[in-house]
C-alpha cells in the first residue's frame, strides 16, 4: 500500500497528478456546464504539432504547445464564422488538419524517438518544470475561477439573460477558453495529447451525477480527479501499465460507477413533478 | 419621483443590422406604476421592442428615452432547466449588473436575493433547484432577479405562457402589487382577455397599430389589423378569438 510512496519517481508523479487533478477537476466543471467538452478535446489534439516541433528542436514542450494552441484557437474562431461551415465542422477541420500535421512531423526522419510520450504523456516522469507549471496552474485557477464564478454561472444558465444583466457571454466564454488552453498546455505533458481530455471531462461529469449545485460539484470533481489519478498511478505501478492510460481508465471507471447513483438523485428523477405543487 | 415618464418612444423604428425594419412608428409613454401589455402576432415586433428597451438594439429612426433601469424577465423555457443552480443563485444573478469583474460575489447580493425571493413569495423555496420549480415559480424567481437588479421597469416576455389558472392568478396579483409599489411593467402577450385588465395596451404588427387604455383601443378593426385576421365571437359567449389570415389556406 505504502511501497509506491517510498519511490522518488512515484512521489513526483503523485504530486503532479494531484495538482493536475485539482486543476482539471475544478475547471472541468465549467467545461461540462458550458458544453465545451468537444472544444476541450479539440484544443488538446490541435497543439500536437507544437509538441512535436518542440521535441525536434529540443525545446521545453510548453514553448511548442503555447503557440500551437493559440493558432488552433484562432483558426477555429475563423473557420466557425465562415459562411456555410458552422462551429462543429470548423472545429473538426482545424483539429484534423493540426493533428495530421503533427503526425506528419512526428513520422519525419528528424523526429526524435519517443513520440508516443507526446501522444500518451509521461505522468511517471514529470520534470521540475512540469511540477512548477502544474502548481502555477492551480494558483491561477484558484484566483480566476472564484472571480469568474458569478459570470460563468449566469452565462451558462441563460446567455441572453446574462447579456441583459450586463454580463458578456462572449467575454466569459473567452476567459473560460483561455483558462482551458492554459490548463491543456500544462496537463498535456503529463497525460498526453490523446488522454488529457479525460481529466477535464470525466471527473466533472461524475460530479454532475452526484451534485445539484456548482460549488459542491467543483469540490467533488476535484476530489474524484485526484482519487482517480492516484488509483491510476497505483494501477500503473503494480500492473506495469502505462501511467496516463491507467489514470484515464480509472476516471472512466469512476464515472460509470456514478451513473446509477445519479439516477437515484431526487432532482434527476423528474424535474417537472413540481408543476403540480405550484403555490 | 417626478411625473416624468420612465420610458418615452417617439416615431421609433427598429431593425437588426442593415435588414428591413421589424417595427415602425412606435409612440408611447410609460409611467411609474403603469402596466402596459404589448399585443401582436409572432414576428410582429414585440420581442424586438423589449430588446430595444433593454438597450440591446439602437433605434433606426425616432427617439427612445429610458429614464429608469430595466430588468428582463424572459420566458423560463429559454433557461437550462437541467442546470445545477438554486432559486437563490438565480435571483442573486441580478447583482452582477453592478458588480465589477475583479470582485467575487458578495454576501450582500445573496441577502438581497433572499429578500427578493421573500417579496415574490418564494422565501421557503430559496434553496430549491430552479429546474425543479413549477413554471409559475420559475417566473417569480426571474422577477426576483429583476428586483435584485434594482429594475424600476420589468420587461416580461409572455410570462403567463404555459401556466395553469392558479399560477396565472398568483403571478398577475404579484405584478399588480409591484405596479402598486411604483414599478412599471411591460409585458409581451397573446392573451387578449388578460390585456383588457391592464392599464394600457400597445398593438404592434410590423408597425404600431394602436396604443391607449384597453377599453378605448381594443376594438375589432384594431385587433384585425394587429393579427392580420378576422375576429370572431366565440359561440359560448366567453369572448373573441382571432382567426389568422392564412386560416383558410390549409
Amino acid at each position: 500500500m505504502f511501497e509506491p510512496l517510498t519511490e522518488p519517481f512515484m512521489q513526483r508523479a503523485i504530486a503532479e497528478m494531484t495538482l493536475l487533478g485539482l486543476a482539471g477537476g475544478a475547471l472541468g466543471c465549467w467545461i461540462v456546464l458550458h458544453e465545451l467538452s468537444y472544444a476541450a478535446e479539440s484544443l488538446a489534439h490541435s497543439l500536437f504539432p507544437g509538441l512535436v516541433i518542440a521535441a525536434i528542436a529540443g525545446l521545453p514542450l510548453l514553448l511548442g504547445a503555447t503557440p500551437a494552441v493559440i493558432l488552433a484557437a484562432l483558426a477555429i474562431a475563423v473557420a466557425a464564422r465562415l459562411p456555410d461551415v458552422g462551429r462543429d465542422v470548423g472545429i473538426a477541420v482545424v483539429v484534423t488538419t493540426m493533428f495530421g500535421l503533427g503526425v506528419l512531423l512526428a513520422l519525419s526522419p528528424d523526429s526524435p524517438p519517443g513520440v508516443e510520450a507526446l501522444l500518451f504523456g509521461d505522468i511517471l516522469g514529470p520534470s521540475d518544470g512540469d511540477l512548477i507549471a502544474a502548481g502555477a496552474l492551480v494558483v491561477l485557477l484558484a484566483v480566476a475561477l472564484p472571480l469568474l464564478h458569478g459570470r460563468l454561472l449566469a452565462t451558462g444558465f441563460d446567455p441572453e439573460a446574462a447579456r441583459a444583466l450586463g454580463v458578456s457571454p462572449a467575454l466569459a466564454g473567452a476567459a473560460l477558453l483561455v483558462l482551458l488552453a492554459a490548463a491543456t498546455v500544462v496537463a498535456v505533458q503529463g497525460l498526453g495529447n490523446l488522454l488529457v481530455v479525460a481529466v477535464f471531462v470525466g471527473p466533472a461529469a461524475t460530479a454532475r451525477n452526484l451534485s445539484d449545485r456548482v460549488v459542491p460539484m467543483i469540490a467533488i470533481s476535484a476530489a474524484v480527479a485526484v482519487f482517480a489519478g492516484l488509483a491510476g498511478l497505483y494501477l500503473s505501478y503494480y500492473a506495469g501499465t502505462a501511467g496516463g492510460a491507467s489514470v484515464a481508465l480509472a476516471i472512466v471507471a469512476i464515472y460509470l460507477l456514478s451513473l446509477p447513483l445519479g439516477r437515484i438523485r431526487p432532482s434527476t428523477r423528474n424535474f417537472t413533478t413540481a408543476e403540480v405543487y405550484d403555490h | 419621483m417626478s411625473d416624468a415618464a420612465l420610458i418615452e418612444a417617439r416615431g421609433l423604428a427598429l431593425a437588426y443590422g442593415n435588414g428591413p425594419a421589424v417595427v415602425t412608428g412606435v409612440e408611447f409613454e410609460l409611467r411609474a406604476g403603469q402596466r402596459l401589455a404589448m399585443l401582436g402576432p409572432n414576428g410582429g415586433g414585440k420581442t424586438t421592442l423589449l430588446r430595444a428597451l433593454l438597450g440591446q438594439l439602437p433605434p433606426r429612426e425616432g427617439e427612445l428615452v429610458v429614464r429608469a433601469s430595466c430588468g428582463s424577465v424572459p420566458q423560463t423555457e429559454r433557461s437550462r432547466l437541467d442546470y445545477p443552480v438554486s432559486a437563490l443563485e438565480v435571483a442573486a444573478m441580478g447583482a452582477l449588473s453592478r458588480q465589477p469583474w475583479w470582485r467575487p460575489p458578495g454576501r450582500a447580493g445573496r441577502e438581497q436575493a433572499r429578500a427578493a425571493l421573500n417579496r415574490v413569495g418564494l422565501g421557503d423555496l430559496a434553496d430549491a433547484t430552479f429546474g425543479e420549480l413549477s413554471g409559475g415559480q420559475r417566473q417569480r424567481v426571474l422577477i426576483a432577479r429583476a428586483l435584485v437588479q434594482d429594475a424600476r421597469v420589468l420587461l416580461m416576455d409572455e410570462p403567463f405562457t404555459g401556466l395553469d389558472r392558479p399560477a396565472s392568478e398568483r403571478l398577475e396579483a404579484l405584478i399588480a402589487e409591484l405596479a402598486g409599489e411604483g414599478h412599471a411593467i411591460v409585458m409581451a402577450t397573446h392573451d387578449l382577455e388578460q390585456a383588457r385588465r391592464w392599464d394600457s395596451v400597445l398593438c404592434v404588427n410590423g408597425r404600431q397599430i394602436a396604443v391607449g387604455p384597453p377599453a378605448a383601443v381594443l376594438d375589432v378593426p384594431v385587433l384585425e389589423a394587429t393579427y392580420g385576421g378576422a375576429i370572431v365571437e366565440l359561440p359560448d359567449g366567453s369572448g373573441r378569438a382571432v382567426l389568422p389570415a392564412h386560416h383558410h389556406h390549409h
